[in-house]
């Protein structure tokens, strides 16, 4: 393997990592607010992919215009789901019951694309998907630089607003005490239902991404939200910076084992990393230990 | 009632239960209404062994699909290398599939149960898509091929007769298994640890090897009846082997009868699987399948969320107490951890 190849994939696994940070800092999102790891995070983002690609195989809106309507419908979903759903779980196998029923969700979205697209593989095309620009020795595809672009954008915004706004206060009360919260009169429901809208939200921009960037059918789901839950793990659950290390870290390293061994194995390397880290630091990476009693 | 009506009563409704299913496939012969029998049979034995784990320790494990799929590439790959003949002699492979889904059971274990709750049904999901992948690519398993069994050579008129007495063998094995299970030393700590592990642990229960146990014990019979659901379909694929689907069925059909107790999962596994195949032997179309399959999900979830049995349990224990003229206390104390006290 040559040096440049080897660097193209660090390049590369930057480039994309930085999209899966997004789709990961929203499932992270969603469980720290929540208690709620969302199954259906991963085929939410091959709906936005899937909503996309409506509207611009057919009503001719490019792929960047496109995001103003499917961020706020995927938004208005992920408000439904937390209203509908989430909230009326009982406290108590409340774990499982939620696992369960954002899995039901997944199902059903996933029964709801293939009675309408069947299971053929689709990709999203634009005049910028398909070009790249020549930086210092590296093709680098329009696309990955966009989606990136995009993701560190939308991070460095859900960064602000968790930390520099009144609203991001109130998401951290709720996160770290419900009842407390409660007491010095933060609206918890109400908070609880706008993280789950914006956790659901980033997946149509991860959606775009993806979409433009692989092939996809109905059932692409389930290879993405095996990934994600293995970033989130490994980032520590609850930690949005550390599901972003985590992504990128995880990328670079399966496109450097693709190009170095083989295509078909590099997700191996997913899950052998959650095996080996969770063996020695049950936590996660960067999480703390109180969460090995979840 | 007392102790004695009670005890003869359930023997009574176990010997009925025996004869309907031991009479079924003589009186209704169709082959759609047998097969459909089979396919239930077996899900019957695996969400019954997933309930010796999951049910009785409460963790959540959603990889059991893992063990199924092993199970069915172990009879497949040992039939094959080993020249079994088709017929009876390859269901005397079953238990080697169980042996083998056991064995793949403590690693998986000893990974998995270093965590708890979101994190443990995370772990067993990725797990799952670890051994998915690696039927998909490794050269022993034939890729997305498969693995071809060999045919049963069964007279056709009655061919699933013979799978569907091995299954209901295996399912009874089974049922006692979490029967004995259940009212074992070993079946009190692992519920004490569903209530309360840290407080278990406190008081001297070997949580760790006890729950590793539960899960390898709970391994072997879906190892052995992913081999005989194999046979029955005549080849192994990886789809098929290692769907996420089959993880969650089983965490339905438990819910749906009532986990952590005897016959919730025998209950809600009879219900739902011979409805999903009469369904998807009905319609065709995955995608409205799939529709049906998750609005079923979120219903039995949202509306029954501690199941059938302990419901109904709770609502007899009810109107037992009216009738005695007692107070209404059975619902608080039934609703943590005494739920399966009470439904059996």
């Amino acid at each position: 393997m040559s040096g440049t190849a080897l660097l193209q994939a660090i390049v590369d696994g930057i480039l994309t990592g930085g999209v899966y940070a997004l789709m990961a800092a929203g499932l992270t999102l969603i469980f720290g607010v929540m208690d709620i790891i969302n199954i259906a995070q991963g085929v939410m983002v091959v709906l936005g992919a899937y909503l996309s690609y409506e509207l611009s195989a057919h009503l001719g809106i490019g792929l960047l215009p496109g995001l103003l309507i499917t961020v706020p419908a995927m938004f208005a979903l992920g408000v439904a789901l937390e209203f509908f759903f989430m909230r009326r779980l009982r406290e108590q196998d409340r774990t499982g019951m939620s696992i369960l029923i954002t899995f039901a969700v997944a199902i059903l979205i996933e029964g709801a694309l293939s009675a309408i697209y069947g299971v053929d593989y689709v990709q999203l095309h634009s005049s910028y998907v398909d070009k790249s620009v020549y930086v210092l020795g590296f093709y680098l595809p329009y696309i990955y630089l966009i989606g990136f672009g995009l993701a560190v954008a939308l991070l460095a915004g859900l960064y602000w607003m968790l930390y520099r706004t009144k609203f991001g206060r109130a998401v951290r009360a709720s996160l770290q005490n419900r009842t407390a919260a409660d007491l010095i009169g933060i609206n918890v429901n109400r908070t609880r239902t706008i993280s789950v809208g914006i956790g659901v939200a980033v997946t149509a921009v991860g959606g775009m991404v993806f979409g433009a960037t692989n092939a996809f059918n109905p059932n692409s789901g389930y290879d993405l939200i095996s990934r994600l839950l293995a970033i989130v793990i490994l980032g520590g659950m609850g930690s949005i910076g550390g599901a972003m290390g985590a992504a990128i870290l995880m990328l670079v390293v399966s496109d450097v084992v693709a190009v170095a061994w083989s295509p078909t194995w590099a997700p191996l390397v997913f899950f052998a990393a959650l095996v080996i880290v969770l063996s020695i630091r049950p936590q996660g990476l960067f999480g703390s230990p109180a969460i090995r009693a979840q | 009632m007392s102790v004695g009506v009670r005890r003869a009563s359930a023997a009574g409704a176990l010997a009925l239960a025996l004869v309907v299913f031991g009479l079924f496939p003589v009186v209704f012969t169709d082959p759609m209404a047998t097969s459909i029998a089979v396919f239930t049979l077996i899900f019957m034995v695996a969400t019954t062994a997933w309930n010796i784990f999951s049910g009785y320790s409460g963790y959540l494990a959603l990889g059991h699909a893992v063990f199924f799929g092993s199970g069915g590439y172990t009879v497949a790959l040992a039939a094959r290398d080993w020249h079994v003949k088709g017929g009876w002699a390859v269901f005397a492979l079953l238990p080697v599939g169980g042996l083998v889904a056991a064995a793949i059971a403590i690693p998986v274990g000893l990974v998995a149960l270093r965590v708890r709750r979101h994190t443990f049904v995370v772990i067993t999901i990725a797990i799952f898509f670890v051994f998915q992948l690696a039927a998909f690519n490794l050269g022993f398993t034939g890729g997305t091929s498969g693995i071809l069994l060999p045919f049963a050579p069964f007279a056709a008129a009655n061919y699933n007769q013979p799978f569907y007495y091995v299954a209901l063998v295996i399912l009874v094995l089974t049922v006692v298994l979490s029967w004995a299970v259940r009212r074992s030393r070993f079946g009190l700590q692992l519920l004490a640890i569903r209530d309360d592990e840290d407080r278990a642990r406190g008081l001297g229960v070997k949580t760790w090897r006890v729950k590793l146990i539960a899960f390898v014990i709970s391994a072997f019979p879906v190892g052995m009846v992913g081999g005989l659901y194999f046979y029955f379909l005549g080849q192994v694929f990886p789809q098929f082997a290692f769907d996420p689907l089959f993880d969650v069925s089983l965490a339905l059909m438990g819910f749906l009868g009532g986990i952590g107790t005897l016959t919730g999962p025998l209950l809600g596994a009879l219900v739902l699987e011979s409805m999903q195949q009469y369904l998807t032997q009905s319609f065709s179309g995955t995608g409205t399948y799939l529709i049906a399959y998750g609005v079923m999900f979120l219903a039995v979830i949202l509306l029954l969320p501690r199941g059938v049995v302990p419901t109904l349990a709770e609502l007899l224990a009810n109107r037992r107490a009216r009738a005695a003229g007692g107070p209404d206390t059975t619902r608080d104390a039934t609703v943590r951890g005494g739920v399966a006290g009470v439904a059996r």
